[in-house]
């Protein structure tokens, strides 16, 4: 018999809901390949109507930040206020803002 | 949406979905009632059809919802028993469809023909659906056999669910042509779920077909075990011919050949031999005649309405 893997692969998944505009990262499951890792999705974090797309994608193709780098990547940005736009005097009758 | 104070956005994975709007959780928003536009609320207002007998259009609604009732109480046993948390999930999911298939089919044969509906015991609240479920024997239920034996191993599972789907999906699909509206909007639902419960039992045939030497064995084996009970899915019973000849029913006969086609293109998908060829069947649990695992399965589903008649769940 040929060798059997004791685990399926881990895949993380992204659920779009009805009002919203991009796939959130709502958790991760195990499944024997890409094709039965959505059908996994849909039954178990989409059955009580949270949306209407999913992507799934194996967790070991993501690249994560390492907790050790969290100083030098984050927080340099954490004093820069004059990053952010809120210098402006924002006209009344603009919407949307 | 910005966090703010003790809401963190990683706290709840669905937030970003919602808003924060947490309405959707139970029974909240944006649900679909299949009966929506169809029915009043007791399911009585709307009239048998022209040249319907009253009584057939009971029987045969109860026919289908005790083959669904039957079936989604084998796949809940898979229940914390399946090979995976995510099959078991998956398992749990078609129960709980062909569950409310089950409910409002009840539901229609108890409006059409309130005679029809078992006698529940002094005192009890229970509605139509839960005398057909729980206060009738075995000798009372009309399902058909496939829905019925006992479970087997996981191929037996995804075997049965494809069998029992693709032909209830194909009876469901011509059903939702039914001149009874209420039949026909059970089945307009009933098409989405079946068809999804074929694709995911249908890619597990394939899948253990082509996965190890012993995966293969079983689902051959799971295949040997079922394959004699897919006749009686093809036997038309009188009720059921007399129903499809008013348009209110569907023969089961007419969808023989095409649930064959569906089976076979698996098979090919599996590289499976094309099994003997069966003898013409007759109407077996239609008519009441069951296989000995009928009773111990009704005794565990009905135990606890029985021991407490006048329960409130």
């Amino acid at each position: 018999m040929s060798e059997i893997r004791a685990e399926w692969p881990l895949y993380e998944v992204f659920v779009r809901g009805k009002r919203g505009l991009n796939h959130v990262h709502v958790g991760s499951l195990h499944a024997p390949d890409d094709a039965m890792a959505l059908r996994h999705a849909r039954d178990v974090y989409t059955r009580r109507n949270e949306g209407v797309s999913l992507w799934v994608v194996r967790s070991d193709a993501i690249t994560a930040s390492s907790p050790d780098e969290k100083d030098p990547l984050f927080a340099p940005s954490g004093d820069k206020v004059y990053r952010h736009p809120t210098f402006y005097e924002i006209p009344e009758n603009v919407p949307h803002m | 949406m910005a966090s703010t104070g003790t809401t963190d956005a990683n706290d709840n994975p669905y937030e970003g979905l919602y808003g924060g709007d947490a309405t959707h959780w139970a029974f909240g928003t944006a649900f679909a009632d299949p009966l929506a536009g169809v029915v009043g609320p007791t399911g009585r207002e709307v009239a048998v059809p022209d040249g319907v007998d009253a009584r057939d259009l009971a029987t045969y609604a109860v026919m289908l919802a005790d083959d669904a009732l039957v079936m989604s109480q084998r796949i809940a046993e898979w229940c914390s028993n399946a090979p995976d948390l995510e099959e078991d999930v998956a398992l749990s999911n078609v129960a709980l469809d062909l569950l409310g298939q089950a409910r409002l089919l009840y539901t229609r044969a108890a409006a059409v023909d309130p005679d029809g509906v078992p006698p529940l015991p002094e005192g009890s609240p229970a509605p139509p659906e839960d005398a057909f479920a729980f206060f009738r024997d075995a000798a009372g239920f009309r399902n058909v056999h496939l829905a019925e034996v006992e479970n087997g191993d996981f191929a037996d599972a995804v075997v049965r669910i494809l069998v029992f789907a693709t032909w209830r999906l194909a009876l469901t699909e011509r059903l939702s042509e039914s001149t009874d509206p209420i039949l026909a909007a059970v089945a307009a639902k009933a098409v989405k779920e079946l068809t999804y419960h074929r694709d995911y039992a249908g890619r597990w045939v394939v899948t253990l077909a082509g996965g190890t030497e012993e995966s293969r064995r079983r689902v051959l084996a799971a295949w040997d075990r079922l394959w004699p009970l897919w006749p009686e899915l093809g036997a038309s019973h009188p009720v059921e011919e007399r129903l499809a000849r008013a348009g209110a029913g569907v023969d089961p006969a007419v969808v023989v050949a095409s649930v064959d086609d569906v089976l076979r293109q698996v098979r090919d998908a599996a590289g499976m031999e094309e099994p003997e060829h069966r003898p013409a069947a007759r109407p077996q649990g239609r008519d009441g005649r069951h296989t000995d695992a009928l009773v111990p399965l009704l005794a565990d589903m009905q135990s606890v309405a029985r021991a407490h008649p006048t329960g409130r769940w």
